[in-house]
């Protein structure tokens, strides 16, 4: 145990895994340089048509994962994708409006080269998206965002909401799991045939979702409990590491986030592979 | 000095009937109060009534008079309320923060908010994780607790803000019967060492026979019957109200039933 501030040795002290700042070369970084990445690549992957961008950001993600040593703990934030990959995959391969290069006639069914093409991309800046937010969520406290972007001047509520939401995705896949196992041990049969799993989903569907809102409005009432609106700055239990470098490179990303805005929106990067 | 509820009737928003009518009673320092009643009799809607959740936080229309040490609820705000009076849900899941690493942290949620020194701040942890014998938990990730102890967690967490009032919504609803044991004894403790008020709503009668010293029960929204805890929970109209009676009181029904006599002192 160690002492915080001006303080008699016989009052109970923060305890010095409270006050000891996250270590490692990725997760001692300032909590809003992290969010700064994690947007920045998110939205590059998306905005940056072709396929450069998206495999830059890729490699970019996956680069910083191994650095955090985080590569199993994203796999959560990868299958919470499958459900939309599905989709996209689907859709746009049978579906691609104006494509006529048929791989192959299934019945009435055609799925092009053209529309393979852009579900793949579509796919990978999914993905892309997911594995930048569950980087930042696996090597960032959430109570270390929210007293940064405090700090900032920003509303507690923001940061508590970001914090929130990358909780919200593990939580829901484990609840799926929950409800899955509890179907299933009432006898409905959620393996085998494609079929059976899909109409699985959806007496899956409604108590993940109507569960998920009634536990959002018990949670609000909770924090309530707890002073969460009370006005002014909340106590800061430890110091955030920053540095010039670490704001430097935050300006420097956000210039380059909005150049690449620009130029794509303008049309100006469609050299791009 | 207490929190007193004086005629009050509350009716959630968008609802066409109230969920409580006419309910008065007294909740004094150092007692422990329990309410007990039918599923939909109206107990969980009374606990954010009395802890000045309903209407501040979640809206609806509040009739009567809902004081805390003579501060009414509704002129109140939540924040204000919180350092009054104190409220626990059934689901400790849903009580957690989500951000902190530690439960040490998590116990602190409600002291920082309130932008305390950090000096009280770890005076108030200490104190509430010493009131429920769960310090050797202090550096557990709050998410990996068993049902129990994620349960005393929040209770903590709403100790630190050091209420004179707490409001325990079935706390053990969710709970084992080891997690149940392991609440029950941390709030028996409490109500006689810390002096604080308790309300606690609760299905199992056992639980409140070892807690409470007066009960309330409720049914549709009503108050049926209230006094002493022993008189209350051996009702003969329990049964009609649908609620089980404890274990005792049907141990001694039975065995009177059988035309055999147990000593009263002998029922626990």
């Amino acid at each position: 145990m160690t002492t915080a501030g001006h303080r008699s040795d016989l009052r109970p002290a923060v305890p010095a895994f409270v006050q000891q700042p996250p270590t490692g070369a990725y997760r001692s970084l300032n909590p809003t340089t992290k969010l700064v990445i994690a947007v920045v690549e998110a939205l590059i992957a998306f905005v940056l048509r072709g396929w450069t961008g998206l495999l830059v950001v890729l490699a970019v993600v996956v680069a910083t994962a191994v650095v955090a040593r985080i590569g199993r703990a994203m796999l959560p934030f990868v299958l919470a994708t499958i459900p939309l990959i599905a989709s996209i995959l689907l859709v746009n391969t049978f579906l691609y409006p104006g494509a006529t290069d048929a791989i192959v006639h299934i019945g009435p069914f055609a799925p092009t080269w053209t529309g393979l093409e852009f579900a793949v991309q579509a796919a990978l800046r999914v993905v892309a998206f997911a594995l930048s937010v569950a980087v930042f969520g696996l090597t960032t406290r959430p109570d270390d965002l929210v007293a940064d972007l405090e700090r900032r001047g920003l509303n507690r509520r923001v940061g508590f909401v970001v914090s929130a939401t990358l909780r919200t995705v593990p939580r829901i896949l484990q609840r799926a799991g929950e409800i899955t196992e509890a179907q299933r041990a009432r006898g409905m049969d959620t393996e085998g045939s494609l079929w059976r799993r899909v109409r699985g989903v959806i007496p899956l569907a409604g108590p993940l979702i109507f569960g998920a809102l009634t536990e959002v409005e018990e949670q609000a009432m909770a924090l309530e409990a707890r002073a969460f609106s009370a006005p002014g700055r909340r106590t800061v239990l430890r110091a955030f590491p920053d540095s010039g470098a670490q704001r430097g490179a935050r300006w420097v990303l956000l210039v380059v986030l909005v150049m690449v805005v620009g130029l794509s929106v303008t049309g100006r990067l469609e050299f791009l592979p | 000095m207490s929190l007193s509820l004086r005629e009050v009737g509350y009716r959630y928003a968008g609802a066409a009937r109230t969920a409580l009518t006419d309910v008065s009673l007294d909740l004094e320092a150092g007692r422990v109060l329990g309410i007990v009643g039918a599923n939909q009799a109206g107990k969980s809607t009374l606990c954010l009534v009395a802890a000045g959740l309903a209407p501040a936080t979640i809206g609806g229309e509040l009739s009567g008079e809902v004081t805390i040490d003579g501060v009414a609820t509704r002129s109140a705000r939540p924040w204000e309320l919180a350092q009054r009076c104190g409220i626990v849900f059934q689901n400790a899941a849903t009580q957690l923060s989500g951000t902190t690493a530690s439960v040490w942290e998590e116990v602190a949620f409600g002291p920082r908010n309130l932008g305390m020194p950090i000096t009280e701040v770890a005076d108030r942890v200490a104190w509430a994780l010493d009131a429920l014998a769960i310090i050797e938990l202090a550096a557990r990730d709050p998410e990996r607790l068993s049902g129990g102890q994620a349960q005393l967690v929040a209770l903590a967490g709403v100790l630190a803000m050091r209420p004179a009032y707490l409001v325990l919504d079935e706390p053990t609803s969710q709970l084992d019967p080891q997690g149940t044991d392991l609440v029950a004894t941390a709030i028996a403790a409490l109500a006689e060492q810390s002096g604080a008020g308790v309300l606690v709503a609760e299905h199992k009668t056992d639980l409140l026979a070892r807690l409470a010293a007066e009960v309330v029960v409720l049914g549709n929204g009503q108050v049926l019957a209230h006094g002493r805890a022993e008189e209350v929970l051996a009702d003969e109209r329990l049964d009609e109200w649908g609620v089980e009676p404890p274990s005792g009181v049907r141990l001694q029904r039975a065995a009177k039933a059988a035309g055999v006599r147990l000593p009263a002192e002998n029922v626990a």
